[in-house]
């Protein structure tokens, strides 16, 4: 771990003045939430910020539906979101995906801005023995490629980098058609959450659209008729407190026994959340058929590639998208 | 008129500490003055270190040394083999010279004055390396017989492969368990302090005396100057039976900067610096005639060890005793990499192996349509066919019944995909159980005291079965007193000998020496006191009196086999379309012999159960081929079961088992042998519900689709 300084600034503009003078140097300063991320990859010497810039206390932390839609101060923890009475019956498949992410005691600490901003799972990113990595050092290869890569994407891949985007939240608001608000020194944009994270390509170390000196003020999400009947399905090997081996995020607008909107996203398999908007036209006008499910999930393999450890999700995340379709249709 | 203790399911006597942060681990001692120490490791699997460049790390703040081959003191690594190293190969040498020989190979230490110091200098350490090929992919190598006695790793009876040949019925399959590591949840961790040339450590250990054994003889001073103290452990499973090269490293960072120095592991670490279950590959073939009797048995397995020692393990023990057969063959093999020593790790090697064994038992009952209950009746033995020696008591038939009854066994239809729960697919599977019981010398002191109260103590170690609370019941019947007269202290060298916390030798052995120093103090005091009354006498004796009584085995593992033994059941639930297994219900009967407390003993064995449940279906240590690495060396990645993969219903009876030769106690232990056969029911359970025999553990969703 590097030595830092955890810098603590009053109000926003202080904080946003602090990685603004970084530039594009990360060595220089970084931002911290909740920490628990971050922590991590101090820890295994993965990050050395020489400063640490704490957003705690400068971020919004509400959470607030209204006839728009729902509106998620980047500060506003895991916790308070998932169990928030307007967010579980209007938005549940935010609230289910965050209730399948982490431990109670992370899920109390991290925040909206960190959980989609937290990095890879990628063994070989995690761990500073293996030289190559070019996200963590550009230039220096991928291990991952023709290594264990289980953990890995099968979407949006590059030869540079095959490594999964953690976050089931994440998932969620790519189905829904969320947008991020980003604060910076000179004012405010809002990016379509689907354009937020970058796929690899030839630089894996730039994973989103944030500029030096941006952050995440808040997410947004609209309101659509079909975010009340959602669903997170998370697949693991084992029954809670695991990433995503496989994940589908899935929303239904139903008339009698049709579907006559639907949204459906992948976690675990892509470079980014990643939406399958051909399985998305193919059931739309579709009934509840089993037959008919496994065909429009059929859509979903397009674009996929498997390399050996990971190919299994190609198979599976179809199955996925079947049951979490199943699950959201028979839902009042 | 005091009940006797023993029997009762009396709560742990530390519990209360335990939960209020009163217990002090290793890493806790407040030791004044302490430094702290951190490890820098090979990030290649073999080679040299060509260059090793510190001087950015001895610059850095904090930092009281740095010590690599090139500067530390040479140490003394004389000959010696603890009853838990491997009997043949040389242990790991620290910081003595410029070979690497398995990744994670410690090349530095860094002492600083916090912690923080330390690992930051660790990082700026520069090491380049000579590297070499090596031998890393267990799938790459040739086995080869263990260096010694060939009779221990080949053993042939009648003549197998001639009745495999002729065999009506035959099953042969290669079954696959990968490396796994044991993962407690406390990391290892040791303060050494000098002063002169008496050295204290605070370790986390399940054998102190060990300890102090393999330190001596590394620093070339004797036993006696080191004083060894490890009152709890936070966990062990067997990674705390040797003394890793982390206790050498702490007791020369603290010999070089002439201050205390703590090392404590980081979660990575744990998995390069202390031991694992090594991967193995058994190939079991059963032949049995048409009515279901055994008529031969090929068990022939392979597993990892490292270049610098054999290590081996009973893998094939229960092969050869378990099931009558006539004509058996067992052979074990190493596949020698450039890996660091696999160790013991919960029931070491007769897991493994009944895993197998119990599968492939399974796999011929389906071939020979019968039900694997049945299976087994027809092949129980009338003695150890192996040993040739009768079972000093041997309950399967009764474990079976009672396991059976409890879990409803007799409704199961025997077809696999038969049974269902709505969408899901309903499996029962069950496997025979078994541990040798294993009772070794130990020395217990007991001491009255005036007051009428006693202590009690022994070395021994409490790795969380509850020693220190089954100790206090058995000195409490032997002396006469209530348990909370009684104070039992444990974990530290200047206490009695004992064996190693391992082996489920524990109540056998300690209890064994505790029971008879407690009558012994008992005697003595009445004699002296000239009272029948003890509260009396001690009051006449108006002193504290003491004795040390030694305890060892008499000559009954020379007339007997000695084994516990146990039936075990589990019911899985299995989403067909999306892979996913839970355990729903393991119901284990078990014949250990006398059980001293049931409240803990049942804690055992859940332990055990859920120890199972990882390894069926989520325990890998995922080494990358290329480089000797371990992918998921972290708690996200390496699956353990968490409480939601515990299942509900974890039911656990013993039966009654009186055995009056296995040790005074008549105990036979159940650390290890509540874990044993879990696997093995569960992948059976697996195949019940889905029709597919996965033979490579752990059954993960990816293996069901
Ligand atoms: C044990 C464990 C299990 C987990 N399991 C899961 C899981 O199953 N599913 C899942 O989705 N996640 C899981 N996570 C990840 C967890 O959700 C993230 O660590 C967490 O959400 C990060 O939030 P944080 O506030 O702690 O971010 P931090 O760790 O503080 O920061 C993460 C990153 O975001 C940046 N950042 C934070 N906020 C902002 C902002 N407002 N603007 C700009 N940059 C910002 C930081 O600079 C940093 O790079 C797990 C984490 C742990 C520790
Ligand atoms: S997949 Fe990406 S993160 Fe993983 S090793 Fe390759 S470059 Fe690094």
């Amino acid at each position: 771990m590097h030595p830092f300084t955890l810098e603590r600034p009053r109000d926003l503009s202080a904080a946003l003045a602090f990685r603004a003078q970084a530039g594009r140097n990360d060595a220089a300063a970084e931002y911290i939430a909740g920490g628990t991320d971050m922590i991590q990859l101090l820890q295994e010497d993965v990050r050395k910020p020489e400063r640490l810039v704490s957003l705690a206390g400068v971020l919004d932390d509400g959470i607030d539906i209204g006839p728009q839609g729902l509106r998620l101060g980047a500060s506003a923890t895991m916790a308070e979101v998932a169990a928030h009475p307007g967010v579980v019956e209007q938005f549940p498949v935010i609230s289910e995906a965050l209730f399948a992410s982490a431990s109670p005691q992370v899920r109390n600490q991290a925040t909206m801005g960190g959980n989609v901003l937290q990095r890879t799972r990628c063994p070989y990113f995690r761990d500073v023995g293996y030289a190559a990595c070019n996200k963590r050092s550009p230039g220096s290869g991928c291990a991952a490629i023709g290594g264990e890569n289980r953990w890995n994407a099968v979407f949006g891949t590059s030869d540079n980098c095959i490594a999964a985007h953690a976050s089931d939240l994440a998932v969620a608001l790519v189905a829904l058609d969320a947008s991020v608000e980003i604060r910076s020194a000179t004012g405010q944009r809002i990016v379509p959450f689907a354009d937020f994270h970058r796929l690899p390509g030839d630089t894996p170390h730039i994973e989103t659209v944030l500029e030096p000196g941006e952050v995440i003020a808040a997410i947004t999400v609209p309101a659509h008729p079909v975010a009340r009947r959602s669903h997170y399905l998370k697949l693991r090997d084992r029954a809670s407190f695991e990433f995503a081996l496989v994940s589908a995020a899935v929303a239904l607008d139903i008339d009698g026994d049709r579907i006559r909107e639907a949204r459906v996203a992948l976690g675990g398999v892509g470079t980014k959340p990643w939406r399958v908007p051909k399985v998305e036209a193919a059931l739309a006008g579709a009934g509840l058929d089993p037959e008919v499910l496994r065909k429009a999930a059929a859509h979903a393999v397009e674009g996929a590639q498997g390399r050996g450890g990971n190919t299994f999700k190609i198979e599976l995340m179809q199955r996925a998208i079947v049951r979490a379709v199943e699950t959201a249709g028979g839902r009042a | 008129m005091i009940t006797a203790a023993i029997g009762q399911p009396v709560s742990r006597v530390d519990g209360r500490k335990k939960v209020t942060g009163g217990a002090t681990y290793a890493a806790e001692f407040d030791v004044p003055n302490v430094a702290h120490g951190s490890i820098v490791r090979s990030t290649v699997a073999s080679g040299r270190i060509t260059v090793i460049d510190s001087s950015a790390a001895e610059k850095a703040p904090g930092v009281i040394a740095v010590l690599t081959y090139r500067n530390a003191p040479k140490l003394a690594y004389a000959e010696h083999h603890g009853t838990t190293d491997p009997a043949v190969g040389e242990r790991l040498h620290v910081l003595q010279d410029d070979r690497v020989n398995h990744q994670g190979h410690p090349i530095a230490l860094v002492i600083a004055e916090t912690l923080e110091q330390a690992i930051h200098a660790a990082t700026l350490i520069r090491a380049t390396y000579a590297s070499e090929a090596g031998a890393i992919d267990i799938g790459g190598v040739e086995p080869v017989p263990p260096t010694g006695e060939a009779s221990k790793w080949e053993t042939r009876r009648g003549d197998p492969e001639k009745a495999l040949t002729s065999a009506e019925v035959k099953v042969d399959n290669s079954y696959v368990i990968p490396r796994e590591n044991h993962n407690p949840i406390e990391m290892h961790a040791t303060i050494a302090a000098w002063d002169g040339d008496r050295l204290t450590l605070w370790d986390k250990t399940q054998w102190v005396d060990g300890v102090a054994d393999e330190i001596a003889a590394v620093f070339g001073i004797p036993a006696e100057n080191i004083r060894v103290a490890s009152p709890f452990v936070g966990g062990a499973f067997g990674s705390g039976l040797r003394a890793w090269s982390h206790v050498t490293l702490a007791a020369l960072g603290a010999r070089v900067a002439k201050r205390p120095v703590k090392i404590m592991l980081s979660r990575r670490e744990m998995y390069y610096g202390t031991g694992y279950r090594p991967h193995t590959v058994q190939r079991v073939a059963l032949g049995a005639s048409r009515d279901g009797h055994l008529a031969a048995i090929v068990h022939d397995a392979y597993h990892e060890t490292s270049g610098y020692e054999d290590y081996t393990e009973a893998l094939l023990d229960a092969t050869r005793f378990l099931h009558s057969c006539p004509n058996v063959y067992t052979r074990d093999r190493l596949a020698r990499l450039n890996v660091h020593t696999p160790t013991w790790m919960r029931a070491p090697g007769e897991v493994s192996g009944v895993f197998a064994l119990e599968t492939a038992m399974d796999e011929l009952g389906v071939a020979l349509k019968m039900d694997p209950i049945e299976l087994r009746l027809r092949n129980e033995p009338e003695q150890d066919e192996y040993k040739n020696l009768p079972f000093s008591s041997r309950s399967t038939k009764e474990c079976y019944r009672i396991g059976a009854e409890r879990f409803g066994w007799s409704q199961r239809s025997s077809e696999p995909r038969s049974m269902r729960d709505g969408g899901l697919l309903v499996g029962w599977g069950m496997a025979t159980a078994t541990y040798p019981m294993n009772f070794a010398p130990a020395s217990a002191m007991a001491r009255l005291l005036p007051d009428g109260t006693a202590e009690v103590a022994a070395a021994a170690s409490d790795i969380g079965p509850g020693t220190w609370t089954s100790m206090t019941q058995v000195a409490a019947d032997a002396l006469g007193l209530p348990i909370d007269q009684v104070k039992f202290t444990l974990g530290d060298t200047s206490l009695p000998k004992t064996p190693p916390q391992g082996g489920s030798m524990t109540m056998a052995s300690v209890g064994s020496a505790v029971q008879a120093a407690c009558r012994k103090v008992r005697e003595d005091a009445l004699a002296r006191g000239g009272a029948n009354d003890l509260a009396e006498a001690m009051r006449h004796i108006g002193e504290p009196i003491e004795v040390t009584v030694d305890s060892k085995p008499g000559d009954a593992s020379q007339r007997f086999s000695m084994h516990a033994f146990g039936g075990v059941f589990a019911e899985v639930a299995i989403d067909p379309d999306l892979g996913q297994t839970r355990v729903r219900r393991i119901v284990g009967a078990y014949g250990a012999g006398r059980i001293i407390n049931p409240k803990t003993s049942r804690s055992q064995c859940i332990g055990g159960m859920i120890g199972g449940i990882g390894m069926a279906l989520m325990e890998h240590s995922v080494v990358d081929p290329r480089s000797g690495r371990v992918t998921n060396a972290n708690f996200a990645e390496y699956a353990i079961p968490v409480h939601a993969d515990a299942p509900a219903v974890m039911d656990v009876t013993f039966v009654d088992e009186h055995d009056p030769h296995v040790n005074p106690l008549g105990v036979k232990g159940l650390g290890e042998i509540s874990i044993v056969g879990i696997a093995a029911a569960i992948s059976n359970a697996v195949f019940h519900a889905t029709g597919k025999r996965i033979r490579e553990l752990p059954i993960t969703p990816d293996k069901l689709l």
